[in-house]
């Protein structure tokens, strides 16, 4: 059997919420041992501020939140204010090879955790900061959630009807844009270290790793003074395009990129005659006679639930799918294929769905290896087994309250 | 940070992100495209930037032959094999992987390579639409909604970016190359957030709130986001605890300064304020005033005052505030590149600082017209 591809490589964990803690949870399904750093005073804001819970009832224990982006790595508690705590944060660092942080800007360096200070007597560290703006620039110091950031980073702009306000997207999006990018940052900065023996301090602002997102329409700014506007649904290159409710509540989502696939929706439709229209055959046309042709297909798709519709239209190679919602996501069975949820046991939850990454490797593939810890659950398995500290100077710790 | 990897990019606009990443931090990477393909688009150029194009056709019958050269010293290859063509047998790992061992292949497909849906035809917005993502946009009891600015080929191909990076890990442990299958409906299930724990814990399933904030208030209030300005909207929230104590009295502070009448924001006790409780007459009472207040202000004016109060909230931008935002420029975000033609584009830069330098992006040659000697396209990389 192969070693997982990140089997023998030591993060630690200085994030809360989502930037930070996928970042480590990427590299924990591919091998990664990943230490979760929390306090009591101060655990991971995601075990306590935002629902769901198990029972409705809010537990440090029994957060959806923290389960879905911390399965697989080993939980511990350090009061960072402590300075026997920042001495053991400093052991941890030693340990590992990747430090992952997600405070704001400073914060670290307050601590005596900054990169320069950490990587003094370790030369090879990779250390991923990754915050709203970035470490540096007039707005550094911003606090912000991702959920706000998302607007300033112009998505919510771009969404939603053209005559109509911004669209609220699911959550921080933009948090794991930048999360995302980040393991990739690390995992090359991991190969820089293997290849040279060099670190590297990675600084990754969640706005920019936004931008390139939209990396084409900001560009189509800065060449032609284009400003990309809301659009619906709809796109410049498709028509039809869009969403039509179907039987029992769902949607159906369809498009038409050429004249050929449009005369195919009209026969599956039912209305061969709009196939044969001369006058619809062009882009323009369709455009020109849309709210006919909506109309045609709306009559259509309201007779059928979406899975038919969309397999229906599949069928004539027509692109569509049905609007999943997120409950559609846990019986879909091309996800179901792809293992995309991987139930782990769990002391309060029984078992819980945790997520794989959306790649696939053939040789070494990922996995989950446990639902996400308990607070503090591994304090003796990391500082007993993992840094070797023996038992005396572990009771003597956690009486002087640096595991708190 | 890749240097001296090299990267062959044969990829549709799936995958377009994914060498741009890698050639961001550093790999020499080589864009095929077939002659006379037309490689005007914003998108193209935004994405293509800090890549080597070579013009080869890879839709003829020595395709497999050309690109088996190309890829005899790579180290990775990525495509985006389209269903109904000869793409299956053209990236053909197994093919690929008896040439070179080594080689690391990133196939970036909708679905993923296998499984019932696998051949599906779907574009940005059926991967959207499949991923759960729509149903999370638009007006509650609305039309499902996408970003207007295609996402689903952002996520895959940043996913795929981590994906290639995972399989150089592994390369160097077990000594050779491997498949990387990523799935852009997955990928885009990234963006869900914590959406799937409410189905998986709770037993309920999230849905779009349009431009409002519910589901906070057990009275069952609402509380609005998006709020008109005089340059477009503003995204401000009622928020409680300690972050929203700091903004709510600095916004009423703010409002006083400027003779504005908080009306009943002014008797509201911030320390205590608890956005759970409140019924939707409270909720538009607070927000009667905000909402004049912010209707007279400028989407930049927003934003300065609100960092320099430590307030939370954010203009919602357009690209042209972006393109102006100091924050950027002060860190280098921006890049001008020259073209052979002379020309200069302004493009985002690569999306990380590495020891307090962001890298450069290269500057473009002009193409190659024919498969040479991938050795010879190797350049130093300055990541």
């Amino acid at each position: 059997m192969n070693p997982q591809a990140l089997e023998g490589v030591k993060v630690v964990e200085f994030g809360s919420y989502a930037a930070g803690p996928h970042v480590g949870k990427m590299l924990a399904n591919f091998g990664a041992t990943v230490v979760h750093v929390e306090s009591v005073g101060r655990p991971d804001g995601f075990r306590l501020q935002y629902p769901p819970f198990k029972d409705g009832r809010p537990g440090i224990n029994s957060s959806g939140c923290f389960a879905l982006f911390n399965d697989s790595k080993l939980g511990v508690t350090i009061d960072l204010k402590n300075a026997e705590g920042i001495a053991l944060a400093r052991e941890l660092v030693d340990w590992c090879d990747i430090v992952v942080e997600n405070m704001r800007p400073g914060v670290m360096q307050r601590l005596g955790l900054g990169f320069e200070t950490l990587s003094a007597d370790h030369p090879g560290l990779v250390m991923l900061s990754t915050c709203n703006m970035g470490q540096t620039g007039p707005r550094a110091d911003t606090p912000g959630f991702g959920s706000q950031l998302t607007a300033l980073a112009g998505m919510c702009g771009l969404t939603g009807h053209p005559a109509g306000p911004p669209m609220l997207l699911y959550g921080p999006y933009i948090d794991f844009i930048a999360s995302t990018m980040g393991a990739a940052a690390v995992l090359a900065a991991l190969e820089k270290c293997r290849s040279s023996g060099e670190g590297s301090y990675l600084d990754v602002s969640q706005y920019e790793c936004g931008l390139l997102f939209l990396a084409g329409p900001v560009l189509a700014y800065h060449d032609k003074g284009e400003v990309a506007k809301r659009a619906g649904n709809s796109d410049p290159g498709a028509s039809p395009h869009g969403v039509w409710p179907c039987r029992g509540g769902g949607w159906i989502a369809l498009s038409c990129w050429s004249a050929d696939e449009f005369e195919r929706l009209c026969a599956v439709i039912g209305r061969p005659d709009l196939g044969r229209d001369g006058a619809l055959s062009g882009m323009a046309g369709r455009r020109a006679a849309a709210e006919r042709i909506s109309d045609a297909i709306g009559d259509w798709a309201g007779e059928l639930d979406a899975a038919s519709a969309a397999e229906g239209l599949q069928r004539a190679h027509i692109h569509a799918h049905a609007v999943s919602t997120v409950a559609d996501l846990f019986c879909d069975p091309q996800l179901e294929g792809r293992g995309q949820w991987q139930r782990r046991p769990h002391a309060v939850f029984g078992d819980v769905a945790c997520a794989l990454p959306a790649f696939a490797l053939s040789d070494t593939p990922g996995e989950v290896t446990t639902a996400a810890p308990l607070l503090g659950e591994h304090n003796q398995r990391v500082f007993g087994e993992l840094l070797g500290i023996d038992p005396q100077r572990l009771s003597q710790l956690q009486a002087h309250g640096a595991l708190d | 940070m890749l240097a001296g990897l090299y990267v062959v990019d044969c990829t549709q606009r799936l995958g377009w992100l994914t060498g741009r990443l890698l050639a961001d931090m550093g790999a020499n990477v080589v864009k095929v495209e077939a002659p006379g393909a037309d490689l005007s688009s914003s998108e193209w150029q935004a994405l293509n930037i800090n890549k080597q194009l070579l013009r080869l056709e890879l839709e003829s019958r020595t395709a497999a032959a050309a690109l088996d050269s190309l890829v005899s010293t790579a180290d990775f290859l990525i495509a985006t094999p389209r269903a109904g063509r000869d793409d299956d047998a053209l990236f053909d790992f197994d093919r690929l992987h008896s040439i070179n061992p080594r080689l690391i292949v990133v196939a970036i497909t909708p679905f993923g390579l296998t499984g019932p849906k696998s051949k599906w035809r779907v574009s940005d917005l059926e991967i959207m639409a499949a991923a759960g993502a729509m149903s999370l946009a638009g007006e509650p009891g609305g039309e499902p909604m996408r970003v207007s600015a295609p996402q689903s080929s952002a996520w895959a191909g940043a996913q795929a970016a981590v994906g290639a990076t995972m399989a150089l890990a592994a390369r160097a442990r077990i000594g050779r190359g491997q498949l990387v299958d990523v799935s852009a409906q997955a990928a885009v299930i990234t963006a869900l957030a914590h959406a799937p724990a409410f189905v998986d814990i709770a037993g309920t399933t999230p849905t779009r709130a349009g431009a409002f904030i519910t589901g906070r208030s057990v009275a069952g209030a609402k509380y609005r986001v998006f709020w008109p300005c005089l340059d477009g909207h503003i995204n401000f929230i009622l928020y409680g605890g300690a972050a929203g104590r700091r903004t709510n009295e600095q916004l009423v502070a703010w409002m006083r300064e400027e003779g504005v009448d908080a009306g009943p924001l002014a008797a509201v006790d911030w320390s205590s304020f608890d956005p759970t409780q409140a019924s939707q007459a409270e909720v538009d009472a607070m927000e009667a005033p905000i909402a004049r207040f912010l209707a007279r202000m400028r989407k930049r004016e927003f934003l300065e005052a609100a960092h320099r109060r430590e307030m939370l909230g954010y203009p919602v931008s357009s690209v042209q505030d972006i393109a102006t935002d100091p924050q950027l420029q002060a860190r280098a975000f921006w890049q001008d590149v020259t073209a052979p033609d002379g020309r200069t584009q302004r493009h985002c830069g690569a999306f990380y600082i590495r020891d307090g330098l962001r890298p450069a992006l290269k500057v473009p040659t002009p193409p190659q017209v024919a498969p040479a000697s991938p050795e010879t396209e190797r350049e130093p990389a300055s990541a």
